[in-house]
């Protein structure tokens, strides 16, 4: 039995290196956001320095990552309250009826996981130039709804279909309508799968460049991920405030991603592995 | 409103326990006694609706626009009330070398990414699912999350940052290996594995995690058994786990593909599809010809044929995944 401790150790080893690998990157952004340009940019860069919060309150101080930050909020939360409202119902009644052309219905709202972003985005910019909506909240938000409705329509289907269907029946039986049903059963018993799907639908909504970037031109009005890509242009980058900014902008999806963490792969798939 | 009241009216549960054990398909509507034809209806009009307001109808538009000449930044495209055109944008859309070029080098990229992020994948989930060492194995998964939630153009961030000429990491660490810096995004073959190595490292947990759910589906008395049987690892997962992986690798193929029709964020940011044309990405490119040229005529065109591309993809998607669900 001599391989077992060995075999023990590379299976330590590989493990760190997998977290290793997983976290640099972010580990990397995080201390870059924390040293002095001269630290930044030295070279070959050193990896001990005496951290500083300077980038932090630069950026703070500067009203165009704070407005974005903001902008991105209000975007993100609307529409995922909008898409929990609209597909919500629209689960219920996928995972409780019987009717033509569910299935169509269903492979509809799933298929809407593969539509490239760059597709669509060409029409709705010259509707919303038409419509005079270039450079609002409420096109980001409503085109949102392409990808944030059919992730909640699918976890909460899901989520529905596992509540036992005689809680409905009895329900029925002391009169209660079918909103009632969905409103009063449904709902609060589904909570923690409508919680996953909206937590699923802000972290998409929150990590979206293209549409945000071509819908969205006037300064005030653009989300965090252009105003930090805009950082990107000049001739002395100014790294530690990119980085700063990255920070910002990563650590609450960060956040909620661990906490559905179990849930990564049915979101990302929509469901393909259980 | 008692939940012990509704939740045992007596008399009915053995019935009710009988139909649910037996689950005959012809009783299935009596779960739901008395919903009027409509009902269903009410409940997905409002999703229905806004989807096929915001996703279908500017498809349409799309379509139409692709058939005319629609440059808004051509003053004589717009005194002519952009003119039908008829199939001469597709033509010049499949004539495009340019256009064939992004899409093969979207092919290419697939290619190079796709088998790295199987491999290294199932390398992870083996990890993960051997037995022992149990917390670190725990951070170690969830760890895996934090590629998949970055925020993509933070993802090219990073990249920028880290394949930097005079101060990237990766220099510093390929020098510690013996390997000559260079300048990783100022050279075609250096930006092209750039956005290779950010892509792997932010997609590879994701298959991993799709083959570790795979893992998992191994019944634990074959597992077992097969652990006694043999101690070689490469006969357990050949002949034991490998039928379990199948169709996740499915799953990923299918939908990185898809993923890489998509790719826009972190090329666009790391390297704006340059230099010279090395990362020009099918997105990257059409987001070109759309909004930097405003050739919304031809641009449109692309997107359409990217768009049945994507529904092929998708429909096999489905085949392959949702049969069985009713």
């Amino acid at each position: 039995m001599g391989s077992r401790p060995i075999g023990r150790a590379l299976h330590v080893l590989g493990l760190l290196f997998v977290l290793g690998f997983a976290v640099f990157p972010f580990y990397w952004m995080v201390s870059s956001s924390l040293k002095e340009q001269t630290d930044l940019l030295a070279s070959p860069p050193i990896w001990w320095f005496r951290p500083t919060l300077a980038n932090y309150q630069d950026i703070f101080a500067d009203q165009r990552v704070t407005t974005a930050v903001l902008n991105s909020m209000i975007v993100s939360t609307a529409t995922t309250i909008l898409a929990v409202l609209l597909g919500t119902p629209a689960a219920y009644a996928l995972a409780r009826f019987e009717f033509r052309a569910k299935r169509d219905l269903w492979f509809w709202f799933i298929s809407n996981r593969m539509i490239s972003p760059i597709v669509l985005a060409l029409p709705v910019y010259l509707l919303a130039r038409e419509l005079g909506m270039l450079n609002t909240h409420l096109v980001l938000i409503l085109i949102y709804l392409t990808f944030t409705l059919p992730i909640v329509v699918w976890i909460c289907t899901d989520q529905f279909r596992s509540i036992p269907s005689d809680l409905e029946q009895s329900a029925r039986l002391e009169g209660a309508n079918q909103f009632d049903v969905f409103w009063r059963i449904y709902l609060p018993l589904g909570a923690p799968g409508v919680a996953v799907s909206a937590i699923f639908a802000f972290i998409f909504s929150w990590n979206e460049l293209l549409y945000a970037l071509v819908l969205i031109t006037s300064q005030g009005l653009k989300t965090a991920p252009v105003v930090a890509t805009n950082f990107m242009s000049g001739y002395e980058l100014p790294w530690g405030k990119i980085m700063a900014t990255g920070t910002v902008i990563v650590l609450p999806v960060t956040i909620f991603a661990l906490i559905v963490s179990r849930h990564m792969v049915r979101g990302l798939t929509m469901g393909a592995t259980k | 409103m008692t939940s012990a009241a509704t939740r045992s009216p007596g008399k009915d549960t053995a019935a009710e326990g009988g139909l649910r054990a037996g689950r005959p398909a012809t009783v299935k509507r009596r779960h739901h006694p008395g919903y009027g034809r409509w009902t269903p209806f009410w409940f997905l009009a409002p999703a229905v609706f806004a989807l096929l307001a915001i996703g279908i109808y500017p498809m349409l538009f799309a379509v139409v626009t692709s058939f005319r000449r629609y440059n808004i930044t051509r003053r004589a495209d717009m005194l002519d009330g952009y003119p039908f055109v008829g199939f001469a944008n597709y033509i010049r859309v499949l004539t495009d070398q340019t256009f064939w070029d992004s899409l093969l080098l979207t092919g290419r990229f697939y290619l190079t990414v796709v088998p790295l992020e199987i491999v290294f994948g199932i390398g992870i989930a083996l990890m993960l699912h051997r037995p022992g060492l149990g917390m670190l194995r725990a951070i170690t998964r969830v760890s895996l999350v934090v590629p998949l939630a970055t925020t993509y153009a933070v993802v090219g961030l990073i990249g920028r940052l880290i394949f930097n000429r005079d101060f990237g990491v990766a220099n510093q660490m390929l020098g510690w290996l013996g390997i000559a810096s260079s300048d990783w995004l100022g050279n075609p073959i250096g930006a092209f594995l750039g956005i290779a190595v950010m892509d792997i490292w932010q997609w590879t947990p994701f298959v991993g995690l799709i083959f570790l759910a795979g893992l998992s589906m191994v019944p634990v008395e074959i597992e077992e058994a097969a652990r006694l049987e043999t101690k070689s690892h490469w006969a357990l997962l050949r002949y034991v786990q490998l039928p379990y992986l199948l169709p996740g690798l499915t799953a990923v193929l299918i939908l990185r593909s898809a993923d890489i029709l998509k790719l826009f964020d972190m090329v666009f940011v790391m390297t704006r599809g340059g230099p010279g044309s090395a990362t020009d990405l099918v997105s990257v490119y059409v987001q070109r010809v759309g909004f930097k040229v405003f050739d919304l005529g031809l641009a449109s065109a692309q997107a359409i044929l990217l768009l049945v591309l994507t529904i092929l993809l998708s429909r096999l998607y489905i085949r392959v995944f949702y049969r069985e669900i009713d």
